[in-house]
Protein backbone atom coordinates (compact mmCIF):
# COMPACT_ATOMS: atom_id res chain seq x y z
CA UNK A 1 0.00 0.00 0.00
CA UNK A 2 1.51 3.01 -0.97
CA UNK A 3 1.92 6.04 1.38
CA UNK A 4 -0.73 7.89 0.35
CA UNK A 5 -3.24 5.48 0.94
CA UNK A 6 -2.08 4.84 4.55
CA UNK A 7 -3.04 8.40 4.78
CA UNK A 8 -6.31 8.59 2.89
CA UNK A 9 -8.29 5.70 4.33
CA UNK A 10 -8.90 6.62 7.10
CA UNK A 11 -10.33 9.79 6.08
CA UNK A 12 -13.57 8.20 4.54
CA UNK A 13 -13.10 4.91 3.53
CA UNK A 14 -12.07 3.22 6.94
CA UNK A 15 -13.57 6.43 9.05
CA UNK A 16 -13.03 5.40 12.50
CA UNK A 17 -16.26 6.61 13.82
CA UNK A 18 -18.82 6.48 10.60
CA UNK A 19 -17.52 3.16 9.50
CA UNK A 20 -15.77 1.38 11.92
CA UNK A 21 -17.72 2.51 14.89
CA UNK A 22 -14.65 2.98 17.23
CA UNK A 23 -14.84 5.82 20.01
CA UNK A 24 -18.01 6.23 20.58
CA UNK A 25 -17.96 7.35 24.24
CA UNK A 26 -16.04 10.88 23.09
CA UNK A 27 -18.00 11.08 20.17
CA UNK A 28 -21.24 11.17 21.89
CA UNK A 29 -20.15 13.58 24.79
CA UNK A 30 -17.78 15.89 23.28
CA UNK A 31 -19.92 17.09 20.20
CA UNK A 32 -22.17 19.53 21.63
CA UNK A 33 -20.71 22.25 19.74
CA UNK A 34 -18.34 22.15 16.26
CA UNK A 35 -15.64 23.48 18.69
CA UNK A 36 -15.85 20.93 21.04
CA UNK A 37 -15.59 18.39 18.64
CA UNK A 38 -12.85 19.51 16.82
CA UNK A 39 -10.98 20.21 20.02
CA UNK A 40 -11.39 16.80 21.27
CA UNK A 41 -10.40 15.23 17.48
CA UNK A 42 -7.18 17.22 17.53
CA UNK A 43 -6.52 16.29 20.99
CA UNK A 44 -7.26 13.03 20.21
CA UNK A 45 -5.10 12.75 16.98
CA UNK A 46 -1.75 14.57 18.10
CA UNK A 47 -1.78 10.85 20.65
CA UNK A 48 -2.50 9.16 17.80
CA UNK A 49 0.22 9.97 16.01
CA UNK A 50 2.95 10.65 18.85
CA UNK A 51 1.48 6.96 20.04
CA UNK A 52 2.22 5.24 16.80
CA UNK A 53 5.46 7.04 16.39
CA UNK A 54 6.53 5.39 19.87
CA UNK A 55 5.30 2.13 19.45
CA UNK A 56 6.42 1.58 15.92
CA UNK A 57 10.20 2.51 16.96
CA UNK A 58 9.77 0.08 19.79
CA UNK A 59 7.92 -2.87 18.00
CA UNK A 60 11.36 -4.78 18.31
CA UNK A 61 12.20 -4.39 21.89
CA UNK A 62 8.34 -5.05 23.39
CA UNK A 63 7.88 -8.69 24.45
CA UNK A 64 4.96 -10.11 22.44
CA UNK A 65 3.08 -11.07 25.70
CA UNK A 66 3.06 -7.78 27.46
CA UNK A 67 2.80 -6.08 24.68
CA UNK A 68 -0.92 -4.05 25.50
CA UNK A 69 0.23 -2.72 28.92
CA UNK A 70 3.42 -1.77 27.13
CA UNK A 71 0.99 0.45 24.61
CA UNK A 72 -1.21 1.22 27.22
CA UNK A 73 1.70 2.64 29.47
CA UNK A 74 3.39 4.71 26.43
CA UNK A 75 -0.32 6.29 25.32
CA UNK A 76 -1.22 7.47 28.94
CA UNK A 77 2.16 9.26 28.97
CA UNK A 78 1.13 11.50 25.66
CA UNK A 79 -2.52 11.84 27.14
CA UNK A 80 -0.77 13.34 30.07
CA UNK A 81 1.34 15.34 28.04
CA UNK A 82 -1.74 16.65 26.10
CA UNK A 83 -3.52 17.20 29.68
CA UNK A 84 -0.58 19.44 31.11
CA UNK A 85 -0.17 21.51 27.84
CA UNK A 86 -4.67 22.28 27.36
CA UNK A 87 -4.37 22.98 31.11
CA UNK A 88 -2.09 25.40 30.55
CA UNK A 89 -2.87 27.38 27.29
CA UNK A 90 -6.64 26.51 26.28
CA UNK A 91 -8.21 26.66 30.11
CA UNK A 92 -11.81 27.06 28.97
CA UNK A 93 -11.35 24.07 26.20
CA UNK A 94 -10.11 22.07 28.83
CA UNK A 95 -12.62 22.89 31.74
CA UNK A 96 -15.83 21.97 28.83
CA UNK A 97 -13.86 18.65 27.85
CA UNK A 98 -13.02 17.97 31.37
CA UNK A 99 -13.04 13.96 31.91
CA UNK A 100 -12.77 13.43 28.84
CA UNK A 101 -9.43 14.39 28.02
CA UNK A 102 -7.77 11.71 29.97
CA UNK A 103 -10.14 9.58 28.60
CA UNK A 104 -8.48 9.09 25.59
CA UNK A 105 -6.16 6.39 27.12
CA UNK A 106 -9.01 4.18 26.80
CA UNK A 107 -10.12 5.13 23.62
CA UNK A 108 -10.29 2.33 21.49
CA UNK A 109 -9.05 3.48 18.12
CA UNK A 110 -5.99 4.55 19.38
CA UNK A 111 -5.46 1.26 20.95
CA UNK A 112 -6.62 -0.39 17.71
CA UNK A 113 -4.23 1.38 15.38
CA UNK A 114 -1.07 0.56 18.00
CA UNK A 115 -2.28 -2.81 17.61
CA UNK A 116 -3.06 -3.21 14.31
CA UNK A 117 -0.69 -0.73 12.39
CA UNK A 118 1.65 0.40 14.51
CA UNK A 119 3.54 -2.81 16.19
CA UNK A 120 3.84 -3.81 12.57
CA UNK A 121 4.86 -1.09 10.20
CA UNK A 122 8.17 0.89 10.14
CA UNK A 123 8.14 4.71 11.60
CA UNK A 124 7.06 6.52 8.37
CA UNK A 125 3.37 4.90 7.53
CA UNK A 126 2.52 4.52 11.03
CA UNK A 127 2.87 8.20 11.29
CA UNK A 128 0.47 8.95 8.38
CA UNK A 129 -1.86 5.74 9.37
CA UNK A 130 -2.10 8.12 13.00
CA UNK A 131 -2.49 11.20 11.24
CA UNK A 132 -5.17 9.62 8.85
CA UNK A 133 -7.28 8.19 11.37
CA UNK A 134 -7.14 11.38 13.70
CA UNK A 135 -8.21 14.06 11.06
CA UNK A 136 -10.78 10.86 10.21
CA UNK A 137 -11.99 11.18 13.64
CA UNK A 138 -11.32 14.87 14.12
CA UNK A 139 -13.73 15.27 10.70
CA UNK A 140 -16.62 13.30 11.90
CA UNK A 141 -16.42 15.16 15.16
CA UNK A 142 -16.66 18.25 13.31
CA UNK A 143 -19.70 17.27 11.23
CA UNK A 144 -21.83 15.84 14.22
CA UNK A 145 -21.21 19.06 16.22
CA UNK A 146 -21.31 21.56 13.52
CA UNK A 147 -25.20 19.30 13.14
CA UNK A 148 -25.86 19.26 16.95
CA UNK A 149 -25.20 22.55 17.46
CA UNK A 150 -26.86 23.97 13.94
CA UNK A 151 -30.03 22.21 14.98
CA UNK A 152 -29.80 22.67 19.35
CA UNK A 153 -28.32 26.38 19.61
CA UNK A 154 -29.15 28.12 16.21
CA UNK A 155 -25.32 28.56 15.65
CA UNK A 156 -22.43 27.41 14.08
CA UNK A 157 -18.49 27.92 15.17
CA UNK A 158 -19.92 30.08 17.94
CA UNK A 159 -21.69 32.54 15.22
CA UNK A 160 -25.50 32.58 15.64
CA UNK A 161 -27.11 32.78 12.10
CA UNK A 162 -30.64 32.86 14.04
CA UNK A 163 -32.46 35.89 15.76
CA UNK A 164 -31.59 36.10 20.02
CA UNK A 165 -35.62 35.32 20.86
CA UNK A 166 -36.41 31.91 17.89
CA UNK A 167 -37.00 28.65 19.28
CA UNK A 168 -34.08 26.00 18.65
CA UNK A 169 -34.64 22.43 19.00
CA UNK A 170 -32.78 22.39 22.61
CA UNK A 171 -32.41 18.73 22.77
CA UNK A 172 -30.37 18.11 19.96
CA UNK A 173 -27.14 19.61 22.67
CA UNK A 174 -28.68 17.32 25.47
CA UNK A 175 -27.66 13.53 25.81
CA UNK A 176 -30.35 12.55 23.73
CA UNK A 177 -29.85 14.19 20.88
CA UNK A 178 -26.31 12.95 20.31
CA UNK A 179 -27.73 9.39 19.87
CA UNK A 180 -30.60 10.25 17.63
CA UNK A 181 -27.92 12.56 15.11
CA UNK A 182 -25.63 9.79 15.41
CA UNK A 183 -27.64 7.00 14.46
CA UNK A 184 -28.98 9.02 11.40
CA UNK A 185 -25.35 10.23 10.77
CA UNK A 186 -24.28 6.64 10.35
CA UNK A 187 -27.65 6.09 8.52
CA UNK A 188 -26.67 7.94 5.93
CA UNK A 189 -23.00 6.87 5.26
CA UNK A 190 -24.49 3.74 4.90
CA UNK A 191 -27.11 4.36 2.48
CA UNK A 192 -24.03 6.30 0.46
CA UNK A 193 -21.82 3.17 0.61
CA UNK A 194 -24.74 1.38 -1.28
CA UNK A 195 -25.39 3.45 -4.08
CA UNK A 196 -21.54 3.68 -4.74
CA UNK B 1 -31.15 8.94 53.86
CA UNK B 2 -27.66 10.30 52.01
CA UNK B 3 -27.31 6.89 50.69
CA UNK B 4 -30.48 6.57 48.95
CA UNK B 5 -30.02 9.94 47.50
CA UNK B 6 -27.16 8.77 45.91
CA UNK B 7 -28.24 5.71 44.40
CA UNK B 8 -31.16 7.16 42.87
CA UNK B 9 -29.18 10.21 41.76
CA UNK B 10 -26.37 7.64 40.07
CA UNK B 11 -28.56 5.10 38.61
CA UNK B 12 -31.63 7.37 37.34
CA UNK B 13 -31.10 11.04 36.87
CA UNK B 14 -27.46 11.25 36.07
CA UNK B 15 -27.49 7.02 34.26
CA UNK B 16 -23.42 6.67 33.22
CA UNK B 17 -24.59 5.63 29.67
CA UNK B 18 -27.63 7.58 29.16
CA UNK B 19 -26.71 11.28 30.71
CA UNK B 20 -22.61 11.00 31.14
CA UNK B 21 -21.94 8.68 27.65
CA UNK B 22 -19.57 6.78 29.70
CA UNK B 23 -19.34 3.00 28.50
CA UNK B 24 -21.02 3.43 25.22
CA UNK B 25 -18.68 0.74 23.51
CA UNK B 26 -19.62 -2.40 25.64
CA UNK B 27 -23.48 -0.89 25.95
CA UNK B 28 -23.42 -1.37 21.67
CA UNK B 29 -21.42 -4.26 21.90
CA UNK B 30 -23.01 -6.65 24.63
CA UNK B 31 -26.90 -5.74 24.35
CA UNK B 32 -27.86 -7.48 21.55
CA UNK B 33 -28.96 -10.27 23.97
CA UNK B 34 -30.42 -10.35 27.34
CA UNK B 35 -27.85 -12.89 28.90
CA UNK B 36 -24.84 -11.59 27.73
CA UNK B 37 -26.37 -7.96 28.89
CA UNK B 38 -27.12 -9.35 32.43
CA UNK B 39 -23.11 -11.19 32.15
CA UNK B 40 -21.48 -7.68 31.83
CA UNK B 41 -23.68 -5.63 34.04
CA UNK B 42 -22.60 -7.87 37.04
CA UNK B 43 -18.62 -7.89 36.05
CA UNK B 44 -18.45 -3.78 35.59
CA UNK B 45 -20.39 -3.84 39.16
CA UNK B 46 -17.87 -5.82 40.53
CA UNK B 47 -14.71 -4.47 39.01
CA UNK B 48 -15.96 -0.98 39.26
CA UNK B 49 -16.54 -1.21 43.12
CA UNK B 50 -13.60 -2.81 43.25
CA UNK B 51 -11.06 -0.30 41.20
CA UNK B 52 -12.78 2.80 42.72
CA UNK B 53 -11.43 1.78 46.27
CA UNK B 54 -8.42 0.49 45.27
CA UNK B 55 -7.48 3.94 43.44
CA UNK B 56 -9.39 6.04 46.00
CA UNK B 57 -6.66 4.36 48.28
CA UNK B 58 -3.77 4.98 46.29
CA UNK B 59 -4.63 8.39 45.14
CA UNK B 60 -4.81 9.50 49.04
CA UNK B 61 -2.85 7.35 50.37
CA UNK B 62 0.56 7.28 47.76
CA UNK B 63 -0.12 10.17 44.91
CA UNK B 64 -1.30 13.29 47.45
CA UNK B 65 1.05 12.30 49.82
CA UNK B 66 4.02 12.46 47.58
CA UNK B 67 3.24 15.35 45.51
CA UNK B 68 2.29 13.17 42.17
CA UNK B 69 -1.63 14.20 41.29
CA UNK B 70 -0.20 14.51 37.57
CA UNK B 71 0.43 10.83 37.19
CA UNK B 72 -3.02 10.02 37.79
CA UNK B 73 -4.12 8.97 34.64
CA UNK B 74 -1.14 6.54 33.79
CA UNK B 75 -1.36 4.96 37.13
CA UNK B 76 -4.95 4.22 37.83
CA UNK B 77 -4.86 2.10 34.05
CA UNK B 78 -2.38 0.54 35.07
CA UNK B 79 -4.26 -0.48 38.77
CA UNK B 80 -6.96 -1.51 36.96
CA UNK B 81 -5.39 -3.26 33.97
CA UNK B 82 -3.70 -5.23 36.82
CA UNK B 83 -6.66 -5.57 39.24
CA UNK B 84 -9.32 -6.87 36.21
CA UNK B 85 -6.03 -9.64 35.69
CA UNK B 86 -5.77 -10.11 39.07
CA UNK B 87 -9.98 -10.39 39.38
CA UNK B 88 -9.96 -13.36 36.60
CA UNK B 89 -6.81 -15.27 38.11
CA UNK B 90 -8.84 -15.58 41.44
CA UNK B 91 -12.23 -16.16 40.06
CA UNK B 92 -10.82 -18.98 38.51
CA UNK B 93 -9.54 -20.48 41.48
CA UNK B 94 -11.79 -19.91 43.87
CA UNK B 95 -15.21 -19.62 41.82
CA UNK B 96 -15.38 -21.51 38.77
CA UNK B 97 -18.91 -20.83 38.20
CA UNK B 98 -18.86 -17.18 38.87
CA UNK B 99 -15.72 -17.37 36.52
CA UNK B 100 -17.44 -18.76 33.89
CA UNK B 101 -20.57 -16.14 33.75
CA UNK B 102 -17.84 -13.45 33.58
CA UNK B 103 -14.83 -14.70 32.72
CA UNK B 104 -15.33 -13.68 28.61
CA UNK B 105 -16.53 -10.05 29.77
CA UNK B 106 -13.52 -9.60 32.53
CA UNK B 107 -10.92 -8.70 29.86
CA UNK B 108 -13.04 -6.15 27.76
CA UNK B 109 -14.05 -4.07 31.49
CA UNK B 110 -10.04 -2.83 30.87
CA UNK B 111 -10.98 -0.57 28.39
CA UNK B 112 -14.44 0.34 29.48
CA UNK B 113 -14.05 4.09 29.84
CA UNK B 114 -16.72 4.24 32.80
CA UNK B 115 -13.99 2.28 35.50
CA UNK B 116 -11.39 4.72 34.44
CA UNK B 117 -13.66 7.40 34.04
CA UNK B 118 -15.39 6.62 37.50
CA UNK B 119 -12.44 6.36 39.11
CA UNK B 120 -10.60 9.92 37.91
CA UNK B 121 -13.56 11.81 38.72
CA UNK B 122 -13.56 10.12 42.33
CA UNK B 123 -10.31 11.91 43.28
CA UNK B 124 -11.33 15.03 41.24
CA UNK B 125 -11.64 18.41 42.81
CA UNK B 126 -15.47 19.22 43.68
CA UNK B 127 -16.66 16.26 43.50
CA UNK B 128 -19.08 16.21 46.96
CA UNK B 129 -18.81 12.70 47.72
CA UNK B 130 -14.85 12.58 47.35
CA UNK B 131 -13.85 13.34 51.31
CA UNK B 132 -15.97 10.06 52.60
CA UNK B 133 -14.36 6.65 50.94
CA UNK B 134 -17.66 4.76 52.06
CA UNK B 135 -19.33 7.68 49.93
CA UNK B 136 -17.10 6.95 47.10
CA UNK B 137 -17.78 3.39 47.08
CA UNK B 138 -21.58 3.87 46.91
CA UNK B 139 -21.25 6.42 44.44
CA UNK B 140 -19.58 3.92 42.11
CA UNK B 141 -21.66 1.07 43.35
CA UNK B 142 -24.80 3.45 41.83
CA UNK B 143 -22.75 4.49 38.83
CA UNK B 144 -22.45 0.57 38.08
CA UNK B 145 -26.11 -0.44 38.84
CA UNK B 146 -27.53 2.55 36.98
CA UNK B 147 -25.04 0.89 33.59
CA UNK B 148 -26.18 -3.05 34.28
CA UNK B 149 -29.56 -0.93 34.53
CA UNK B 150 -29.75 0.75 31.28
CA UNK B 151 -27.62 -1.97 29.70
CA UNK B 152 -30.45 -4.76 30.74
CA UNK B 153 -33.49 -2.40 29.12
CA UNK B 154 -31.95 -1.89 26.11
CA UNK B 155 -31.04 -5.55 25.13
CA UNK B 156 -34.17 -6.27 26.29
CA UNK B 157 -35.71 -3.89 23.90
CA UNK B 158 -33.08 -4.68 20.87
CA UNK B 159 -34.59 -8.47 20.73
CA UNK B 160 -37.47 -6.63 19.96
CA UNK B 161 -36.24 -4.64 17.60
CA UNK B 162 -33.90 -7.47 15.58
CA UNK B 163 -37.28 -8.58 14.52
CA UNK B 164 -39.20 -5.60 12.97
CA UNK B 165 -38.66 -4.62 9.33
CA UNK B 166 -36.14 -1.57 9.99
CA UNK B 167 -35.93 1.16 6.86
CA UNK B 168 -32.94 0.69 4.39
CA UNK B 169 -29.22 1.55 5.93
CA UNK B 170 -30.48 2.42 9.36
CA UNK B 171 -30.73 -1.25 10.40
CA UNK B 172 -28.12 -2.32 12.98
CA UNK B 173 -26.25 -0.01 14.48
CA UNK B 174 -27.95 3.32 13.88
CA UNK B 175 -31.61 2.07 14.95
CA UNK B 176 -29.60 0.86 18.04
CA UNK B 177 -28.02 4.04 18.19
CA UNK B 178 -31.67 6.04 17.69
CA UNK B 179 -33.37 3.53 19.99
CA UNK B 180 -31.02 4.58 22.69
CA UNK B 181 -31.58 8.31 22.55
CA UNK B 182 -35.38 7.58 23.16
CA UNK B 183 -34.33 5.89 25.99
CA UNK B 184 -32.65 9.15 26.66
CA UNK B 185 -35.28 10.66 26.46
CA UNK B 186 -37.24 8.86 28.81
CA UNK B 187 -34.23 8.79 31.66
CA UNK B 188 -33.98 12.64 30.94
CA UNK B 189 -38.07 12.08 32.96
CA UNK B 190 -36.06 11.23 35.94
CA UNK B 191 -34.39 15.16 36.13
CA UNK B 192 -35.51 17.07 39.34
CA UNK B 193 -36.27 13.76 40.82
CA UNK B 194 -33.49 14.81 43.80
Amino acid sequence: MSNWKTFTKGLIKENPILVLLLGCCPTLATTTSAINGMSMGLATTFVLIMSNLVISLLKNFIPDKVRIPCFIVVIASFVTVVQLVMQAYVPDIYETLGLFIPLIVVNCIVLGRAEAFASKNPVWPSILDGAGMGLGFTFALTILGSIREILGSGSIFNWRFLPEDAQTILVFVLAPGAFIALGYLIAIVNRLKRTK
Amino acid sequence: MKIIIILISTIFVNNVILAQFLGICPFLGTSKKTSTAVGMGAAVIFVLVLATLVTYLLNKYVLVTHGLEFLQTIAFILVIAALVQMVEIILKKISPALYTALGVFLPLITTNCCVLGVSLKVVGEGFIYGNNVGEAIIYAAGIAIGFAVALIIFSGIREHIDLMEAPEGTKGTPIALITAGILALAFMGFGGLV
